[in-house]
């Protein structure tokens, strides 16, 4: 399990974090919610140690995570798997030398041994023929797919995406939210993703956090989230007229 | 001046991160070599353009000013030979690099900064000052030293073709003057500057790339400022080393 506790962040004076206190299910996709701006991607930053945060505990499992140095830090984090938002793929690598770079910094296999693993995680995000094409020639939507890939390359305990659907289609935007579900039922890894598109959240969300504001403004699942009164969470989710319709409908 | 002193502070911390033990001797290893080849031999095209046009210039400017029949021919040749080794080859090329590869540098950095690459190598538990930096501070600082030699070889045979040709020299005279009273450790003196100009140059541009923020707008001002902080700690540590060196 990831605990956050009293987290606050701040930059230059301007407070973004206050007073996070939040736990995400382990084996679960976890979702946090909210407007841009809101310090989403923040508190992910700030929980994986790519911010350091003002005060406050960043725990994993009985780790206190932000309390340790570089080099203790270092274990955790080759547990970790990221999808960040522009996908961070090496524009100097191929896509398949791009997910052999965790293999090949931290794991002792052989070439081959590194090879069948890595066309095992192409294969599992379905790029398939792919292996010598680099990031600038491919779509969004492959990109992603192979950052899931390198990300997932060393079986990770953790899963951390940010926006994972920014840019994307909405076919292929439901295609990466199948994928982030599938990998984390299948691995049984804590995923975290931060995303405001409502669409992710119905089909994913097990567990929701919304933040507003830099605070936790609601908590709860995707079946709750309709029915919440809190008005913050209702002006985000029902921001669209489609939206509106449906709820209105819906009251009726 | 406390700007400066922070970020003065700052260079040497990245330092201390670069010059840390590597994750894994094997990648480094390849990395290297991948600079070798971005950096360095991708650069002897344009020190072999530089370094003729330098020779021909130098020999010619010396041809024209010491028109008198009271020195001798030869000196045309001495006058260019020295001219190359002690100052041209070392620090009129590396200022040069400075542009060419400390912008490269920096701007391939600082993309990675701006793009989250850094920030997903660190998160795999990379440490990517290191891995991105000190391969690229190796490459250069072995490479340097061989390309300040073929500089010197080229700028004085372009010096002879230039004299020959035009004919203020022959040929005999500016061997001559080239083999007359030469001493060795003006190599040596500037192979030593070679070596720590490119220290400057990749440390500086590495820098500038490493603590980009922003996008694209702030990449290209971080290329510019270290091309202009590199050209100026270059002229800066060439009147130090000339004192050091040669007092």
């Amino acid at each position: 399990m990831i605990r956050v506790e009293k987290l606050y962040k701040s930059f230059e004076g301007r407070i973004v974090l206050e007073d996070i206190n939040v736990s995400f299910e382990p084996g679960k996709t976890n979702l946090i919610i909210g407007s841009s701006g809101s310090g989403k991607t923040v508190l992910l930053k700030s929980i994986v140690g790519l911010h350091e945060v003002d005060s406050g505990d960043i725990w994993f499992e009985n780790t206190h995570f932000n309390k340790l140095d570089f080099k203790g830090r270092k274990s955790i984090r080759q547990q970790m798997g990221m999808l960040f938002q522009g996908s961070a793929l090496f524009d100097s690598l191929s896509v398949e030398d791009n997910v052999r770079f965790p293999l090949d910094m931290f794991s002792d296999k052989t070439y081959r041994e590194k090879m069948e693993r890595v066309n095992f995680c192409l294969d599992r995000v379905n790029i398939q023929n792919s292996n010598k094409l680099f990031p600038a020639e491919l779509s969004g939507g492959m990109k992603k797919r192979v950052a899931i890939a390198r990300a997932i390359v060393l079986n990770p305990k953790y899963l951390f995406c940010d926006e994972p659907n920014s840019g994307l289609d909405p076919l292929t935007a439901i295609l990466i939210d199948a994928l982030i579900k599938e990998i984390t039922e299948e691995y049984r890894i804590t995923t975290l993703v931060n995303t405001h598109d409502m669409n992710s959240v119905m089909e994913i969300g097990e567990k929701v956090i919304f933040i507003s504001g830099g605070r936790v403004c609601w908590e709860g699942d995707r079946h709750q989230i309709l029915k919440s009164d809190n008005e913050l969470l209702n002006n985000f989710v029902f921001a669209n007229s489609l939206a509106k319709q449906l709820k209105a409908t819906n009251s009726q | 001046m406390m700007k400066f002193l922070s970020e003065l502070g700052k260079y040497w911390l990245l330092m201390g991160k670069v010059f840390a033990e590597p994750e894994n001797y094997k990648v480094y290893y390849k990395q290297t070599i991948r600079e070798l080849m971005s950096l360095s031999i991708n650069s002897i095209g344009i020190v072999i353009i530089i370094s003729v046009f330098m020779g021909a210039v130098i020999t010619l400017q010396t041809a024209y000013n010491t028109d008198n029949p009271i020195y001798p021919t030869y000196l045309i040749g001495l006058g260019c030979r020295d001219s190359i080794i002690l100052e041209f080859s070392s620090t009129v090329i590396a200022l040069i690099l400075a542009g060419k590869v400390g912008s490269h540098i920096t701007s391939e950095i600082g993309t990675m900064r701006v793009t989250e690459q850094i920030d997903a190598l660190e998160l795999m538990g990379v440490n990517s000052a290191s891995f991105l930096i000190f391969p690229k501070v190796l490459a250069t600082l072995m490479f340097s030293p061989f390309l300040t030699l073929i500089s010197i070889v080229v700028g004085i045979a372009g010096g002879w073709i230039a004299g020959v040709s035009s004919g203020v020299i022959t040929s005999s005279d500016f061997v001559y003057g080239i083999q007359y009273a030469f001493i060795p450790y003006y190599i040596v003196y500037s192979l030593i500057k070679t070596v720590i100009f490119a220290f400057i140059i990749t440390t500086v541009s590495s820098y500038q790339g490493y603590y980009v923020q922003g996008g694209s707008l702030e990449v290209g001002r971080a290329s510019t400022k270290a091309v202009v902080y590199s050209s100026i700690l270059i002229l800066l540590f060439n009147v130090i080393l000339t004192q050091l060196l040669l007092s």
